[in-house]
């Protein structure tokens, strides 16, 4: 681990075959990101992860370390593009906090805080999406749901399963359940599947468990998200 | 030579589709009160119950827009208050009103008036006087300009102050870890 590259000025040691992102998390410096996650393969989907390497575009999650990489992160245009894609997820779901469980533990909201979202600008898609509370103990709220893939992945990658997935294409791109009538209560879904706790919004929920934790007191309340270990 | 005495801000505020939680959130800043009517006199408010906004520097406005009344006083806003504000959740993206937007209107006036339990022979209100529901609620920001937005549902009286002071200031509001809340 002697090579490096430099991120907003920043010198960061990398192991062979790490991402920048990867190491950059290694080094104990924050890059926004939302479908990344360190126990996963990258999806490489939200794109809240780019940074520019050597003055390109580049998604952090799927781009390798190299040495000598000039990596810019934390700057105001890029930071405004991120912005720009928080507020397209704000608008293109139903993500209305106040009622939310998951709110004050969410890393989309969480996200939109440390970068200064005031207002989601856009005109608002309010799409119909039903819930799914087929499940005695899970329910899911797809009005929330980003598409990060993460359940997909940790459905099939840690618990062999593939109770969820993406179906559809672009802007009808959708989570649906892998069983034939749609409903999760017909998967083998079990309570201590890992793809039940990787859901950075509040679509996968346990239920009877919604604000046990009282306002204050919740992750993101108590430290912004960029000081948050993951 | 001193200089001239600052002129207060002339400011106005209402709610529309909103529960009043906004305003009752701006009393939260408390004592902060008496610094900040040194710096702004109000205009039509529901602390002032004036009816009809004047010509203004700023106008506050909290909820979002349910029926044609909440679309007319927005754009009487817009049209006298030099800057405007969007404060809290349902001012900012239709908050818990838009909760029914998924729903067609006519069948929510169906069961809340005709079909749900307890209403025998019940009526649709027509009273010509009665503001006609919008077939979605909106936040402010799809029919005018709005200048800056307060999130929070409410937003604290810390959050307010913040804002306020900033503005007053000629600063664009920024809330930092902590104020800066979507609940």
């Amino acid at each position: 681990m002697s090579e490096k590259f430099t991120l907003d000025g920043q010198e960061i040691l990398f192991r062979a075959g790490q991402t920048i992102i990867q190491a950059a998390q290694d080094a104990g410096a924050w890059i926004p990101h939302l479908c990344y996650h360190p126990e996963f393969k990258p999806h490489g989907s939200c794109k809240l992860c780019t940074v520019t390497v050597n003055g390109r575009h580049m998604a952090s999650c799927t781009t390798q370390a190299a040495a000598g990489q000039v990596v810019e992160s934390n700057t105001e245009a890029l930071n405004g593009e991120r912005r720009t894609l928080l507020q397209m997820l704000f608008v293109e779901g139903n993500h209305f906090c106040p009622s939310c469980e998951k709110s004050g533990d969410c890393k989309l909201q969480a996200t939109a805080y440390e970068l200064g979202m005031m207002t989601p600008h856009f005109d608002h898609f309010y799409p119909s999406r039903p819930v799914d509370a087929s499940h005695p103990e899970v329910l899911l709220d797809f009005n929330r749901c980003i598409l990060c893939s993460l359940c997909v992945r940790a459905s099939r990658d840690v618990d062999g399963k593939c109770v969820f997935a993406l179906s559809g294409r672009g802007i009808g791109t959708r989570l649906v359940v892998n069983a034939a009538s749609g409903r999760l209560v017909d998967t083998d879904v079990a309570m201590d599947d890992k793809a039940l706790s990787v859901c950075p919004v509040g679509v996968i929920l346990k239920k009877r468990r919604g604000f046990a934790v009282p306002i204050g007191e919740r992750t993101y309340d108590q430290a912004p998200i960029s000081e948050v270990k993951e | 030579m001193s200089a001239p005495a600052k002129k207060k801000l002339r400011v106005a505020t209402t709610s529309l589709a909103g529960c009043f939680g906004c305003h009752m959130s701006f009393l939260d800043i408390d004592e902060r009160l008496f610094d900040l009517v040194e710096l702004i006199e109000f205009d039509r408010s529901p602390l002032t119950d004036i009816k009809e906004v004047g010509e203004c520097d700023l106008g506050i406005i909290e909820g979002g827009l349910c029926n044609a009344e909440n679309v007319h006083i927005l754009r009487e806003f817009r049209a006298r208050c030099k800057k405007l504000v969007a404060i809290g959740a349902c001012a900012v993206n239709g908050g818990l009103p838009a909760q029914r937007n998924h729903l067609k209107l006519a069948e929510i006036l169906e069961e809340v008036y005709h079909t749900s339990p307890g209403i025998a022979q019940g009526l649709i209100p027509n009273d010509p006087e009665l503001p006609l529901p919008l077939n979605k609620v909106h936040p402010l920001h799809e029919v005018v300009k709005i200048d800056w937005f307060i999130p929070g549902c409410p937003p604290s009286g810390d959050a307010i102050w913040k804002a306020l002071t900033d503005i007053v200031a000629g600063r664009d509001p920024e809330l930092g870890f902590g104020l800066l809340h979507y609940d």
